[in-house]
């Protein structure tokens, strides 16, 4: 496929580079003695290039929708998300409108008004109207537009107490992260990179009686429908917990504790059976397959069969391995959650092992 | 004032006459002539474009093919791609590099000190820059910042990695990534030292345009280039002093155990001393620069665009004074909403909202510009010259990544887009693209003012421009699609988990179109280099054009003008304006009145 779309391109850039000198040497034998000044030819020749240039834009905006839509993030897995991804159909199609317009108009009159010898262009300096008109309705659009989003962003953002989230720390260093959940008290210990020492990696106050029942863990669970209050710490540089599924993302900045709420409403197990997730997933496998059969080739392991898992991963350059330092996020029912997080040993363990190894 | 203007124009051309005798090194190194330094900047800046897009193009080869070695990298990259495999840090080191030599050393410096320093004084009607000896001491800082920035890739431990950002702790901790050790040192001078030259080139673009236009060039008669360059010069003043805070404060606590920007960190197993600086701050003196810093890289393309449009539409600029006033609103918002590429950096809610709420106000000015564009073409007589094109793509560009604006520039819309590649996709196309384009159409349009009388190859032009044109839109329209899968930029590779496998075939063809369209460069490049010595002597004004810089001399002399300076009777944007009684052009035959002309009795005077 890859080598298909490489062959394509090329070849069609190589038509394109092909028409075009051609076209010009066509315009520099009949040429008038304008010198490196446009002729009336190049006018009329670039004219027309404009209007392929306008269809080319036209073309590859529907080639890219037609062959890579299915690329994009399928619907959001949680209760913000879905506010989020209206504000972003609203905007889109806003953008796609104003997008075709304005260069349907500047395209098409880069065509028709083509120089030609002798035409008179129309002295029109300026018009109050026509400014109070395209000022207008941007103020006006954009209005709209800006109250919608503050709304959802207000509502995002302003996390009440009342929700009664669940707290769980994200904890950033190059490159991995961990979760701390609050445990039976929903309060988490206190804790500063200076107490770090040994399986303490997190710097919890072993002092603190809130941190006993702290629960460390790689991999992050939560329970469908409740909302989730994460406190987010990083030990050493910035990095950003990014979430694109539940289109949640906020820095993680050494010295300081940010914060990100937000409630999961669809399952793990319920996305894998999203249409476009599992259309998402065949064609990865597929292209894993490909990939697989050339490894073998050359005598090494076939990749892994890949399955959907919500993912966490950073989003701010946080050094060489930026680009591997992620957390699978699973997404289950209040039961399940339970039980996993039973399993999970508490932090006072933790802490008497370190005793012991003073 | 223009009894002042008037005895200096005066002073001037008693002055003149007697020559100085000029050697080659007061001629063509320490000149101090603004049409020389202008050279300076443009050929110091297509240099540094090279290396700039050159990179783009190694670190696109290893996106697109993450698990193939390239001899190519061996041969750029010798210790950091042995066998030809990129090493990570080498990756990051090349986006950090490309974002900074193209922002600022290939649109600040080469597109601002280039036509700022050829256009003030030549429009303006003008002999030369206020201090011609500051003009060169800013070229020589700004050649010196150059040379230590090519020199900081030379570094046994690779040059600065933190991404163009530089964002501290990453870029403060040699632990933390190795380019933060001597190429980190080395880029904080070298931008030290290209703020002190920004600032100096500034300051006497602003005086420059204040104090020496020619008698009847009141402001409101300003070419719409200078009204660009002059704002421009105004928000760098206002602006780049801030940045070089944040650079020495970053030097300090890099080299002298303060902490500005560095808290409670716990690195390659021991904690630091540093208390009670934050990141945030250093985020909130970096954008106060960094944003209108991409206002001061697309204001002097608009300006540009403007004035190419409007001579080659044979039409005036529509809404001269609605142009102008928004370049005054841009600036001054501007200097409001930095705050935008900080949604999600942990500052209060509350400020996401006021900037949100800034930052679409940027669109309205902005629309009216794209709006006024679009009808200065409308029935016009449009002389397609390469630097037309240019400046229709430039509009098309400008329009294209300005509407991905409304959705990166609403906190909540950002949440989800912001550092992936959908940011990438959106400032390329609206600053990066656009303000190339405003550059090339420059350079297309003043060559003849540049190289005495030359201009460039039009046939070598069309062919750069289509494919430029085309090659643009493939590498930065499906960007965006990379972004909305949720792609964060900056990753190495994308291969190293399952999830953005099927991202594989996008980013083959954004690759393959960065390739063609940095390879057609070379078509500019060698039409650039050959029409500079071979290039065919147009007439002195090829375009026909109304503003000064046409009336000057067509050699390079000291002081622009043989005899006096012209006087200015008339706006900029006299083209196909007809007599009183409407029956032909004012002056028979000729559809453009040059600002110098005095008003004739068949013809109205409008105030624009």
């Amino acid at each position: 496929m890859t080598a298909f779309l490489v062959v394509l391109v090329i070849i069609l850039f190589g038509v394109a580079v092909w028409q075009m000198t051609k076209v010009f040497e066509m315009s520099k034998t009949k040429q008038t003695d304008t010198g490196d000044i446009a002729s009336d030819k190049d006018n009329k020749v670039n004219g027309y290039l404009m209007v392929m240039f306008l269809v080319f834009l036209y073309v590859l905006a529907i080639v890219c929708f037609w062959k890579w839509g299915d690329v994009l993030l399928p619907e959001a897995g949680s209760e913000h998300g879905s506010q989020i991804d209206n504000l972003m159909l609203i905007s889109m199609i806003l953008i796609f409108f104003v997008g075709i317009v304005t260069h349907w108009l500047l395209l098409s009159f880069a065509f028709k008004y083509r120089g030609e010898k002798g035409k008179k262009a129309v002295f029109y300096a300026d018009n109050d109207k026509l400014e109070f008109i395209w000022t207008i309705i941007p103020v006006i659009v954009l209005a709209g537009l800006i109250i919608y989003g503050l709304f959802t962003w207000t509502d995002i953002m302003n996390v009440s107490e009342e929700d009664d989230p669940l707290v769980v720390e994200l904890y950033a260093y190059q490159f991995d992260w961990r979760a701390r959940y609050s445990g039976d008290d929903n309060t988490l210990g206190e804790a500063n990179v200076r107490l770090i020492e040994g399986v303490n990696q997190l710097g919890v106050d072993a002092s603190d009686p809130n941190a006993q029942d702290d629960i460390v863990v790689n991999e992050l669970h939560l329970p469908v429908g409740r909302k989730v209050l994460f406190k987010m710490r990083s030990q050493d540089v910035l990095h950003s917990a990014y979430m694109p599924h539940f289109r949640a993302q906020m820095n993680v900045v050494p010295g300081m504790v940010t914060q990100f709420a937000f409630t999961p409403t669809i399952t793990t197990e319920e996305m894998r059976q999203n249409d476009d997730v599992v259309e998402k997933v065949r064609h990865i496998n597929e292209i894993r397959r490909e990939n697989s059969k050339e490894l073998a080739a050359k005598g090494e392991q076939p990749l892994e069969s890949y399955e959907f898992d919500y993912l966490l991963l950073c989003n701010k350059i946080c050094g060489i391995s930026h680009y591997n330092m992620q957390m699978k996020i699973v997404v289950e029912s209040q039961e399940d959650y339970e039980a996993w997080l039973a399993e999970q040993p508490k932090l006072d363990e933790t802490f008497a092992q370190l005793k012991e190894n003073r | 004032m223009s009894a002042h203007t008037e005895d200096l124009a005066v002073d001037h051309h008693d002055d003149h006459g007697h020559h100085h005798k000029q050697t080659f090194i007061s001629k063509y190194i320490f000149s101090t002539d603004h049409k020389m330094i202008s050279r300076q900047y443009l050929i110091t800046g297509i240099f540094m474009g090279i290396i700039g897009i050159l990179m783009s193009v190694l670190f696109r080869m290893q996106i697109a093919w993450p698990e193939e070695p390239f001899t190519i990298f061996e041969i750029f990259l010798g210790k950091w791609a042995e066998g030809g495999v990129m090493d990570p840090s080498v990756y990051l080191a090349l986006v950090t590099i490309h974002g900074t030599i193209m922002v600022f050393f290939v649109l600040t410096a080469g597109l601002s000190g280039t036509f700022s320093n050829l256009l003030i004084p030549l429009q303006i009607g003008a002999r030369d820059m206020a201090s011609g000896f500051l003009n060169m001491v800013s070229y020589w800082l700004f050649f010196i910042s150059s040379v230590i920035m090519v020199l900081s890739l030379f570094v046994e431990a690779g040059p600065a990695s933190a991404g163009w950002t530089v964002y501290p702790p990453l870029s403060a901790l040699p632990q933390a990534i190795p380019g933060s050790g001597t190429g980190m040192t080395l880029w904080l001078v070298s931008l030290a030292i290209f703020i002190a030259s920004s600032l100096l080139g500034s300051l006497n673009y602003i005086v420059t345009t204040l104090n020496l236009r020619t008698k009847g060039m009141s402001m409101t008669r300003l070419p719409l280039t200078i009204w660009a360059f002059f704002v421009t010069a105004i928000i760098g003043v206002v602006s780049f002093p801030v940045l070089l805070s944040a650079a020495l404060m970053l030097i300090m606590d890099r080299s002298f155990g303060t902490s500005f920007f560095l808290s409670d960190i716990y690195i390659a197993g021991e904690v630091l001393h540093n208390q009670g600086g934050s990141p945030v701050l250093f985020e909130h003196l970096f954008w106060f620069l960094g944003h209108p810093e991409v206002y001061i890289v697309i204001l002097p393309a608009m300006g540009i665009v403007s004035e190419v449009m409007a001579t080659n539409s044979r039409k005036p600029i529509f809404g001269y004074r609605a142009m102008i006033a928004s370049i005054l609103a841009i600036a001054f918002l501007s200097t409001i909403v930095w705050g935008h590429h900080m949604f999600v950096s942990g500052m209060n809610p509350f400020l996401g909202s006021v900037f949100t709420f800034t930052t679409l106000l940027i669109a309205i000015p902005s629309a009216v510009k794209a709006f006024n564009w679009i009808t200065t073409i409308w029935k016009g007589n449009l002389q397609m010259n390469p630097a037309m094109l240019f400046s229709i793509a430039f509009v098309s560009t400008f329009i294209t990544g300005g509407l991905t604006g409304i959705i990166l520039g609403d906190s909540a819309l950002d949440i989800n887009v912001h550092d992936t590649y959908f940011v990438i996709a959106h400032f390329h196309l609206v600053m990066g693209i656009s303000a190339v384009y405003g550059l090339l159409a420059g350079v297309y349009h003043w060559f003849p003012k540049l190289f005495e009388g030359r201009l460039m190859n039009k046939n070598l032009g069309y062919v750069h421009f289509w494919i430029t044109a085309i090659g643009a839109y493939g590498i930065f329209f499906p960007m965006h699609f990379v972004g909305m899968a949720g792609l964060p930029r900056r990753y190495y590779t994308n291969t190293n988990f399952p999830y953005f496998d099927d991202l594989a075939d996008i980013n083959v063809v954004i690759t393959i179109f960065a390739i063609i369209t940095a390879a057609v460069q070379v078509v500019f490049l060698y039409n650039f280099f050959h029409s500079i010595f071979y290039g065919k002597v147009g007439p002195k004004n090829p375009w026909k054009s109304t503003t000064l810089e046409w009336t000057a001399e067509i050699k390079h002399i000291h002081g622009n003008w043989d005899g006096p300076i012209p006087h200015v009777y008339r706006w900029p944007y006299d083209y196909s304006k007809l007599n009183k009684d409407e029956t032909g052009y004012v002056i028979p035959g000729q559809d453009f009145i040059p600002q110098n002309i005095p008003l004739k009795e068949n013809e109205d005077e409008l105030n624009h």
